[in-house]
């Protein structure tokens, strides 16, 4: 819609940046962003302006504000990973989808915030402070949860945003954007997607370029896509997905970018329930949000059927073991020699080089490389190494064999519950929340599956709860097609943001009727 | 008690001569001005991938059929974890787990007793060869005390070639050696120079007695020609032996090849027992390579490599040269092998002998020697001869028709030595060098003679 208005005038890309600007100047308080490229910003809505005035746009996405996570690299403006290793750091070279995005005319607001190097489920473990929820400040959540006018008790009651993509969710949740770049190794799109009521978008392994994404598991992990609706999605996964000569990993086929039809009839559907995920936890909220969105499908004719995936509760660990090997070998590194933070210890190499991670990295990432070090030792990489790539092929072939049994699409919760308050969070740590909250999305990491959380409904609280779809590889167009279908039926509410209110504009109608496509 | 049986095995590093890098566009080359050559990936920017260099692939296959491999149709890559200065990722990708090509074998010759007369042909078992990233390089400033690091090198594609345990002395590895670095330079897989770094060996040598286990072995590194090679294996050995035979111990370590002192020293504890933590390379698929049989239908050409076709264009190996020699010019095995050895020397050979009627028995001996000698002792090149072919086929000519003597010719040879530009004709002329051919002058010369005597 907002695409509409730009092409016949209705609003100038120069308007519509600056609004979004000002949006996230007044939302700072949220923290999603972590450096606002407002001069850049400005230039590219001014070339995007020129092309529509000469009738010539890009494309749809020319003129659209967007924010990239921090962990891709964006020439001249820096990337920090949310880390003192990278703090200054201003890479020399676009990552492919960065670029992609900016040749479609994309106009760039600036980078979000993230959990450090993507190690996180909340978004707080970075050096610029946690993400808030947006939620935390809708009318929707402080109606139900929070005592009338007690600002000490809202100042603490604010949620977390989810992560380690939360900068991005918040930022599209929050109006400031209409699309936002995340990254996806355990859920780390889907995960604050969920909690921010936004849509959250794994694509399957290989389909889109990684270069330039910051690694935290290479053979996880991809770029995650996050917009206000399942349309905008599709949107934007059709300018990202392709080869790319420069990744190694994204597979060779052309790859036709696709409009979603609006599914009439989903009686030839078969929707897949696997048990295993009614994990221990889930909250009743969850559950019912889960029960309900089955029991839609049913009664529109799908067929829905009780399916097994039974090595998922071997996921975490599995994971556990992988990722850490891969965390221990991708940060090796960062030495201060050739860019990013170095110390100022010199006696020797050695020195420079300890001191320099220690100094660089947060608690979560050394801890990670420690871990991943011995997995990899020569007397244990049988043991750990070994063993989970083999539980890992066991998970993905369960997916195989759900797919191959008929069943068309899966559907399970994003989430175990609703987003906590943050001072509730930060009671556990970073791999102990880690562990509980990646258990219903990691597995399609795994299995290097498409997946997409769609906002459901919302909890008893008033926050978001988000339903998770899991596709066949590379079939990115049914799984949206099914994804859009269900959108339509739950008509989620609208965030009713007072910072929003007050900016109440024409043009902000635009923006708040959620979509760009 | 029975004498110390040496045992030696070698781990070669060959510089694959490609216009780029192994994973990366930047590009190769030697002596460039410090960190000119280096792009983001060699520099390990973050968020950078590889991307693996086809004519790499290529040089590694070529390689290793010239060496009796059997090609892996399915290779992987891994990665070897360490922390260096020179090496910018924190790690080096390799191939540990499965290599491209292993079980193959180097035929090579040597002359027994330094007879140039009696030659044995030997050979060593290839274990393997594996494609993997060539280091940065660090010099260590002391008086400053700071380590400069160049990445021009970082990122070079290198092929390992794995020698078994088969030879037993200096001789045998230097020979091994300079037998693949000749075939190296005619598959044009590598340029194989070893001053310029772009191969590089490593000893393994260990010594132990008849039917019992092997020893402990050392490893011997930083030799930087083939004849310090041998000099350091022979010293090596005879270390250990001298260690052993005092009731000392050899201790598995890594020691420098001094060229000064001509003697091995421990190096300077640079790892210790180094972890290398392996893991697959995740961002390199299995690297597929095809042969006619297995090549799929509709490829694009680009993305595939087929053995068979490599294979046909193989160019002729340096034993099949020599065999060619032979029986081309009826030389003798050892002459062929002296000609293919020397840079050039077969070219020169070989223009001489289509420019005279000398036949190529007998040019053999002018080459190897007179000109070879001649080459040897001032230290130059054939290309750098100051005598060329034309020159020589001259003189030979002339020596042939029989318009000078033996004699004559290897002083004419000298003249053109000196490389003054005259030609044999010339120098004959100035040097009244010539036989005399005229039968009645001859008489008439030696009746005087005659007549001289008589009256005394």
């Amino acid at each position: 819609q907002i695409s509409a208005a730009l092409k016949e005038g209705q609003v100038t890309a120069t308007e519509l940046c600056q609004r979004c600007l000002s949006l996230v100047r007044s939302t700072k308080f949220l923290n999603a962003y972590i450096t606002v490229a407002e001069e850049t910003a400005l230039q590219q809505a001014e070339e995007s302006e020129k092309r529509y005035r000469r009738g010539q746009p890009l494309g749809v996405l020319d003129g659209i504000p967007v924010a990239v996570k921090d962990n891709f690299s964006t020439a001249g403006i820096e990337t920090t990973c949310a880390s003192n290793m990278l703090k200054g750091y201003i890479s020399p070279y676009n990552a492919t989808v960065v670029q992609k995005l900016l040749d479609q005319g994309a106009v760039l607001l600036g980078k979000t915030n993230l959990d450090e190097f993507a190690m996180g489920s909340g978004s707080t473990d970075g050096i610029f402070g946690p993400v808030r929820n947006p939620w935390s400040y809708s009318r929707q959540y402080k109606e139900k949860s929070v005592p009338k006018s007690d600002p000490e008790h809202e100042e603490s009651s604010w949620v977390i945003a989810g992560g380690s993509s939360g900068g991005s969710a918040a930022a599209v949740s929050s109006f400031t954007c209409f699309a936002a770049l995340g990254s996806d190794t355990g859920g780390s799109t889907r995960n604050p997607a969920a909690h921010c009521g936004v849509v959250g978008l794994k694509p399957t392994y290989g389909l889109i370029s990684r270069h330039g994404l910051i690694p935290l598991v290479n053979s996880m992990d991809v770029p995650g896509i996050l917009t206000r609706c399942v349309d905008d999605a599709a949107v934007v996964l059709g300018s990202l997905a392709g080869h790319d000569p420069k990744d190694s990993t994204t597979i060779q086929d052309t790859f036709q970018p696709f409009e979603l039809p609006s599914l009439a009839d989903v009686s030839k559907l078969s929707i897949g329930i696997p048990k295993e995920y009614h994990a221990p936890g889930l909250s009743g909220d969850v559950l019912a949000a889960w029960s309900r969105a089955a029991d839609l499908f049913k009664n529109a004719g799908a067929k829905v059927v009780e399916v097994s995936l039974p090595h998922t509760r071997y996921s975490i660990v599995c994971y556990h073991v992988l990722c850490t090997a891969e965390v221990a070998s991708n940060m090796a590194r960062f030495d201060g020699l050739e860019y990013g933070h170095r110390s100022d210890m010199n006696k020797s190499t050695e020195s420079m080089y300890a001191a320099t991670r220690r100094e660089g990295f947060n608690d979560v990432v050394r801890g990670r490389i420690l871990s991943g070090n011995y997995f990899l030792l020569k007397q244990n990489y049988e043991n750990y190494f070994v063993k989970a790539q083999k539980v890992r092929r066991l998970i993905a072939n369960d997916f195989v064999k759900v797919f191959g049994s008929g069943v068309d699409v899966l559907l399970t919760p994003t989430t175990l519950s609703d987003a906590v308050p943050y001072v509730e969070f930060i009671k556990e740590d970073n791999r102990t929340r880690s562990t509980q909250d990646d258990i219903l999305t990691q597995a399609a990491n795994m299995a290097g599956l498409p997946a997409v959380s769609v906002p459901a409904a919302l909890s008893g609280r008033g926050l978001p709860i988000g339903l998770q779809f899991i596709g066949r590889s590379f079939q990115e167009k049914q799984l949206l097609t099914v994804a859009k279908w269900f959108e339509k039926q739950v008509k989620f509410p609208m965030i009713q943001l007072e910072e929003v209110k007050r900016h109440e504009h024409g043009v902000l109608q635009h923006q708040k009727s959620a979509s760009f496509s | 008690l029975a004498p110390w049986v040496p045992v030696v095995g070698l781990e070669i590093h060959a510089q694959i001569s490609s216009n780029s890098k192994l994973f990366s566009g930047s590009q190769v080359q030697f002596a460039a001005p410090p960190n000119s050559l280096v792009s983001f990936f060699d520099a390990s920017l973050p968020g950078t991938l590889p991307v693996l260099n086809r004519r790499c692939v290529e040089a590694a296959v070529m390689t290793g059929l010239a060496l009796n491999c059997s090609i892996n149709k399915k290779s992987l890559f891994d990665r070897k974890h360490y922390f260096y200065a020179d090496l910018p990722a924190g790690y080096q990708i390799t191939q540990q787990r499965v290599p491209i090509a292993v079980n193959g074998s180097l035929s090579y010759s040597l002359c027994i007793d330094n007879k140039m007369s009696q030659m044995v042909t030997k050979t060593v078992r290839i274990k393997q060869i594996q494609l993997e990233q060539d280091s940065g390089k660090s010099l260590h400033d002391d008086a400053r005390s700071q380590t400069l690091v160049d990445l021009n090198r970082a990122g070079v594609g290198l092929m390992e070639v794995v020698m078994e345990p088969d030879m037993c002395c200096g001789e045998e590895a230097a020979a091994a050696v300079r037998e693949l670095q000749l075939i190296l330079q005619t598959l044009g897989s590598s340029q194989a120079i070893m001053a310029e770094g772009q191969l590089r060996v490593d000893a393994n040598v260990s010594v132990h007695r008849p039917g019992e286990p092997y020893g402990v072995r050392t490893e011997v590194k930083n030799i930087n020609s083939i004849r310090f090679l041998a000099k350091a294996v022979d010293y090596e050995i005879q270390r250990q032996i001298e260690e052993l035979e005092n009731g000392g111990t050899v201790l598995n370590e890594t020691r420098a090849f001094d060229s000064k002192l001509g003697c091995t020293v421990p190096m300077r504890d640079k790892e210790g027992k180094q972890d290398y933590r392996f893991m697959p390379e995740p961002n390199l698929p299995p690297l597929i390579l095809y042969d006619a049989k297995s090549l799929p239908a509709n490829v694009n050409h680009e993305q595939v490599v087929n053995i068979d076709w490599i294979h046909e264009r193989l160019p002729d190996l340096p034993s099949m040269k020599r065999a060619k020699l032979v029986e081309l010019y009826g030389i003798l095995p050892e002459h062929s092998f002296a000609l293919v050895n020397e840079d050039g020397l077969t070219e020169f050979f070989e223009n001489v002998v289509e420019q005279t009627q000398m036949k190529p028995k007998k040019v053999i001996g002018w080459i190897l020697s007179d000109l070879l000698s001649h080459l040897k002792q001032h230290s130059l090149t054939v290309k750098e001869s100051p005598v060329s072919s034309s020159l020589l086929a001259d003189l030979l000519n002339l020596l042939e028709k029989g318009e000078i003597s033996s004699s004559a010719a290897k002083q004419v040879f000298e003249e053109l030595w000196k490389g003054e530009g005259k030609t044999p004709l010339e120098i004959v002329k100035e040097k009244q060098l010539e036989l005399m051919q005229d039968q009645e002058e001859l008489e008439q010369i030696c009746q005087a003679v005659i007549d001289e005597r008589k009256e005394e």
